[in-house]
């Protein structure tokens, strides 16, 4: 049950996170931060399928998580969902075709071993 | 690769410091508000208290601040540099809630920094702009 659990967390996490990435980058950068283009901004947002997928998929993964706490402590459940950073990492690199260096490679490690450590 | 230029560094770093701020002290309110529970039914109790309002609003500004920032960053520059927050939240219970930082997560800590020092100082953008922009 907690192993279900934590993939459906990474899953579900990943797919929210990657589809909301290329949602937003379909969108285009946000320019104008005055209130009135910025709330039309949201409002296309809104509609932008990719970015509705998503946050389908972080609720999922929220719920995961609260059903996750009431089965296991914190300091499992943060360790082990830490790996969304490594997964993420890849497929970034591959579905997104973001240009993932050296630096990033170290960065995204150095981060899923120091937010295990962190929740200890 | 382009490089970036100042004001998209500016903004990006802006932008991830009210990411970054707005889900640390987001989370903080929600659970300072669901540990006050009273008598009665539990959700109801949640629902009007104010912390656990204040909480649910920082998150709805965490969820729109990040999403402006993911409008131009890549999400491998994001994901670990808004990992920051962990640090934040480590550092906070020290410091506000008198909590102990052990030896190992010092070292979390230190290893969270180092990678988003790496990061951070990547290009914010390695994708091309403007495939599809709608008028």
């Amino acid at each position: 049950m907690k192993w279900l659990l934590v993939a459906t967390i990474v899953g579900a996490t990943t797919c929210g996170e990657l589809l909301q990435t290329y949602g937003m980058k379909r969108h285009g950068e946000i320019h104008d931060f005055r209130p009135g283009p910025l709330g039309r901004a949201f409002g296309r947002v809104a509609r932008n399928p990719f970015v509705a997928a998503s946050v389908l998929f972080m609720a999922v993964s929220f719920f995961a998580f609260l059903a996750l706490l009431k089965v296991a402590d914190l300091s499992f459940a943060v360790p082990a969902t830490a790996a969304t950073y490594v997964l993420e990492t890849v497929l970034a690199r591959f579905l997104l075709k973001e240009r993932v260096g050296r630096r990033r490679w170290a960065g995204a490690l150095l981060v899923a071993c120091g937010v295990p450590l962190i929740a200890l | 690769m382009t490089a970036s230029s100042p004001r998209l560094r500016f903004k990006t770093r802006l932008l991830a410091a009210i990411v970054i701020c707005s889900n640390v002290l987001g989370n903080f309110s929600l659970s300072r508000g669901m540990r006050s529970g009273g008598a009665g039914n539990p959700f109801l109790a949640a629902v009007l208290n104010p912390w656990v309002a204040l909480g649910v609003s920082l998150l709805i500004l965490w969820m729109l601040s990040r999403m402006t920032l993911l409008s131009w960053a890549d999400l491998t520059y994001v994901l670990p540099v808004t990992a920051f927050g962990y640090v934040l939240t480590a550092l906070m219970g020290r410091l506000f809630l008198g909590e102990h930082v052990s030896p190992g997560r010092w070292t979390g800590i230190a290893l969270i920094v180092a990678g988003v020092v790496l990061v951070g100082n990547t290009p914010i953008r390695t994708t091309r702009p403007g495939e599809r922009r709608s008028a």
